[in-house]
């Protein structure tokens, strides 16, 4: 019979409730995914009230001031603050975003925050990417050419030949497009999802590399490159305004064009 | 099995940190032969060179005539005459060839029309010896750190290196005055490692959070420094704090020094370019110190912007859209986010917000750690290393130079895998660690672990950063200063009532912040200390009681070495007047306008 429901230990429960400060004015409640394998116990959902008239205009400054002066235990991974490392993407409010650029106040009723979606947790807010890094490292993301760069200067390369690679390189890899694509969630074992494909793409336009025919060679798969049903979650959930979509689609157009 | 039982790994070399100046250094080994392990705090990326706007510096000439002996001229004057000047005239000579090399591994650089790699203005940066301006930053738009540390993380993917990814390092292993290795923590499953190297490179950044504004990640917490110092070796210059121009105002977010190379300017409330003032030739390019001086000046003299007066106002809304879209597009998305700006229509409020350390540990130009004992002052600490940040070689001296940075990182990573490859062999073998190994890193962990006292981490920090905010800022005073050691020693003193409430092994962040609060706690001891020592102004120190350089009594290099209790014991290295090699001549110092 088919199993509609969490396996038992993975269920989520409720959780605790930190209330707000006395005399706060201006409360908006976090409800934050929490789980700590330590412990045995399943998820849970904690909640705490937070005075936005004392504290910063993101999320992350949210989870933070919980952090430090609420509960210390609440884990989660960030560091530069202002949306250029990548290492505090979650799912906050329904959508894979940064937390550091997230404002608070774009969220209406309680902050639902979640570790970014179908990824094994490690713990509360911090999922594990070992097989999102592996993926980006198997697309052999870095310049090969056969012939050899001229000893002394650069290579030469136009403003439109440049522009090519300027978005796609901008990538951050902060698996929010990924960890936001159906088909993602179901062949993340097989499938390369958007984060890998926009980077193998950045390297197919890049006017200096010459490996384009054995790139597209190890992406023409049935998993690798069309487990991609042209969702387009992925270009919606980009912090960066990126647009993984049309990377994948313009790398479904080569494969196709250089069959004749 | 203990939860406290080591894991142990032996390899060639130990790179501790993964930002520009760690990855350089580990691939540049990996691909020289070398075992080579990388272990680091957060995923490669992750690492604040990410966030480095506005390029490298290079005297390639793509845009102009130019000579790396002009910007070894401009680097010597930056650092107001404390940096060492055969390490400068090292860099600067190295810099096309680092900036070359970095475009054949596929940097995605902005380009000219002619397909070149496009260089734009920088505070500082000049031709002829200070006679015009140099177009000497090599820039990928304003995401210039962003695009070459991914592509550094890339060529270590190529070479296969090794990496410890989420590992806090938390003690060099000494004996005898060498350095054997490195213990860590595994984060994703709290065990302990221990690392034997022949030779243990820091590459650990800066200490920026000792600070309350910073431009620099959470996570800038001068690892690597306060290992050193624990290892009982000093850290130089440390009262050399660089504050960054451009911060936004109460995000504290770097707003790239690119936007005035590109022809952006600053205005005070009564809508002055005031710069014109202060520097009267290089204007808004003066080096970042003048800048950020003559900024806090304004506003102390009640000519900020605001309702209270108190920041200033960047323009570039003259550059027209299709500038900013082409050359500055973060800059115009992190205005709109934190400071809720478009740039095309209205200025950027901004204040100086501590952004670079100058000081850190001493080193040589080929990366070499350095003591002084008795009076030889070149000691070198066997089997240990440090590049970027981390190290002071000293190529900022008093004052860094916008777009030094990220060449500093990949000219001394790369040196630092040259002169492995030079002294040592692949392989080779390795001593029995001393038995007691790591002891005493164990006790501390499992004593902070199990702390209980009644001060919160986060407590301890916030007033450790208001301490150092208000007490060795843009100026200082003897006054100032002297409040702000006794302050930091009762907030040091308190930390033996440091609390945590997370007591898991598994990513216990609650450790890892009160680990990193130690080790700011000390960045800063050392910080502080030496400033109220240094009785002159420098660079980026500006003494209000000592206004004048006084290079007859301070032409030297402040060592700072903090014991277990937080008491200091400062000494001095002599400042390298000489050049390395006969290519150039060494610089005199001179007055320093701008």
């Amino acid at each position: 019979m088919a199993e509609f429901r969490l396996p038992a230990n993975s269920r989520i429960r409720k959780g605790r409730h930190f209330p707000a400060a006395d005399g706060a004015k201006n409360v908006q409640r976090y409800v934050v995914y929490r789980y700590d394998p330590d412990s045995g116990d399943n998820p849970r959902m904690d909640t705490y009230e937070v005075d936005m008239d004392d504290c910063g205009p993101m999320v992350l400054d949210a989870l933070i001031k919980i952090k430090n002066e609420i509960d210390s235990t609440l884990t989660f991974r960030r560091s530069c603050r202002e949306g250029i490392c990548g290492s505090c993407a979650m799912n906050i409010d329904g959508r894979n975003t940064l937390a550091c650029t997230k404002p608070a106040d774009s969220v209406r009723g309680d902050v639902k925050i979640y570790p970014l979606p179908h990824m094994p947790v490690v713990k509360d807010l911090v999922p594990d990417l070992t097989n999102f890094y592996a993926q980006y490292a198997s697309i052999k993301p870095w310049l090969q050419a056969r012939t050899p760069a001229p000893p002394d200067s650069e290579r030469l390369q136009s403003k439109e030949d440049q522009e090519k690679i300027d978005e796609p390189a901008a990538c951050i890899l902060c698996a929010c497009c990924s960890t936001s694509c159906p088909s993602y969630w179901w062949n993340s074992d097989r499938y390369l999802g958007p984060a890998a494909l926009l980077a193998a793409y950045r390297w197919l336009v890049d006017s200096r590399d010459e490996a384009t025919g054995e790139r597209l060679d190890e992406l023409e798969d049935p998993f690798r490159l069309y487990r991609c049903h042209t969702i387009m979650n992925c270009s919606q959930a980009c912090p960066k305004d990126l647009n993984p979509a049309r990377a994948i689609a313009a790398t479904k157009k080569m494969l196709v064009e250089r069959r004749h | 099995m203990s939860e406290y039982d080591f894991i142990d790994h032996s390899h060639d070399v130990v790179v501790v940190g993964a930002g520009g100046a760690g990855l350089r250094a580990t691939f540049g080994l990996a691909e020289a032969g070398f075992d080579t392990a990388c272990v680091t705090k957060v995923f490669p990326t992750r690492s604040h060179t990410v966030a480095a706007q506005g390029g490298i510096s290079a005297a390639l000439g793509n845009m102009g005539e130019d000579d790396w002996r002009w910007h070894m001229y401009d680097t010597i004057k930056g650092a107001d005459w404390l940096g060492d000047q055969d390490a400068i005239e090292y860099m600067c000579k190295e810099a096309p060839d680092a900036v070359i090399e970095l475009e054949h591994y596929g940097v995605p650089f902005s380009r000219t029309e002619d397909g070149r790699i496009y260089q734009r203005p920088f505070g500082g940066m000049t031709t002829h010896y200070g006679e015009g301006t140099a177009q000497r930053t090599c820039a990928a738009a304003d995401r210039t750190g962003h695009a070459m540390l991914h592509t550094l993380y890339q060529q270590s993917l190529k070479h296969e290196a090794e990496f410890f990814i989420e590992y806090f390092a938390v003690d060099l292993i000494m004996e005898d005055g060498a350095c054997r290795g490195v213990v860590a923590i595994d984060l994703a499953t709290g065990r302990l490692h221990r690392f034997r190297a022949h030779q243990v490179i820091l590459a650990t950044g800066g200490y920026g959070r000792a600070y309350f504004s910073c431009t620099s990640a959470h996570t800038c917490t001068g690892d690597g420094n306060a290992m050193v110092l624990r290892a009982g070796l000093p850290l130089q210059d440390m009262e050399f704090v660089q504050f960054h121009p451009t911060g936004i105002y109460g995000a504290g977010c770097l707003i790239t020094e690119g936007v005035r190379g590109e022809g952006g300017y600053l205005t005070n409330g009564d809508g002055e370019r005031f710069m014109e003032r202060y520097a009267p030739n290089a204007k808004d390019l003066a080096s970042r110190d003048v800048v950020s001086r003559s900024m806090t000046i304004e506003i102390r003299e009640g000519r900020g912007v605001g309702s209270e007066k108190d920041h200033i106002h960047l323009h570039l809304e003259h550059l027209g859209p299709e500038v900013i879209h082409e050359r500055l597009p973060g800059i115009a998305e992190t205005a709109r986010i934190f400071a809720n700006v478009d740039v095309t229509r209205d200025p950027i409020p901004v204040l100086p917000t501590v952004h670079y350390n100058m000081g850190g540990i001493p080193a040589n130009y080929k990366g070499e750690v350095v003591t002084k004992r008795g009076e030889n002052a070149e000691l070198v600490v066997p089997g240990l290393m440090a590049v970027g940040e981390a190290a002071c070689v000293s190529v900022h001296g008093a004052n860094r130079l916008g777009s030094n940075s990220l060449l500093d990182l990949v000219v001394f990573g790369r040196a630092a895998a040259k002169h492995c490859a030079e002294t040592m062999s692949p392989g080779s073998r390795h001593k029995p660690l001393p038995a007691d190994a790591g002891r005493d890193s164990v006790a501390r962990l499992d004593r902070l672990r199990n702390a209980d006292g009644d001060r919160p981490t986060a407590d301890i920090r916030l007033e450790m950063q208001k301490v150092m905010q208000n007490h060795a800022a843009v100026f200082r005073t003897s006054d100032t200063l002297a409040e702000g050691v006794e302050k930091l020693r009762d907030t040091w003193k308190s930390f033996e009532r440091v609390g945590i409430a997370d007591r898991s092994l598994v990513w216990n962040t609650d450790l890892v912040e009160t680990l990193e609060l130690e080790n700011l706690l000390l960045n800063a001891m050392a910080t502080i200390e030496s400033a109220a020592n240094r009785k002159e102004s420098r660079g980026a120190h500006a003494h209000e009681d000592y206004p004048e350089r006084d290079d007859l009594h301070w032409m030297k290099h402040t060592l700072a070495w903090v014991d277990d209790g937080g008491a200091v014991t400062l000494d001095y290295r002599p400042v390298h007047e000489q050049t390395l090699t006969d290519e150039v001549e060494a610089v005199p110092p001179k007055a320093r306008t701008y």
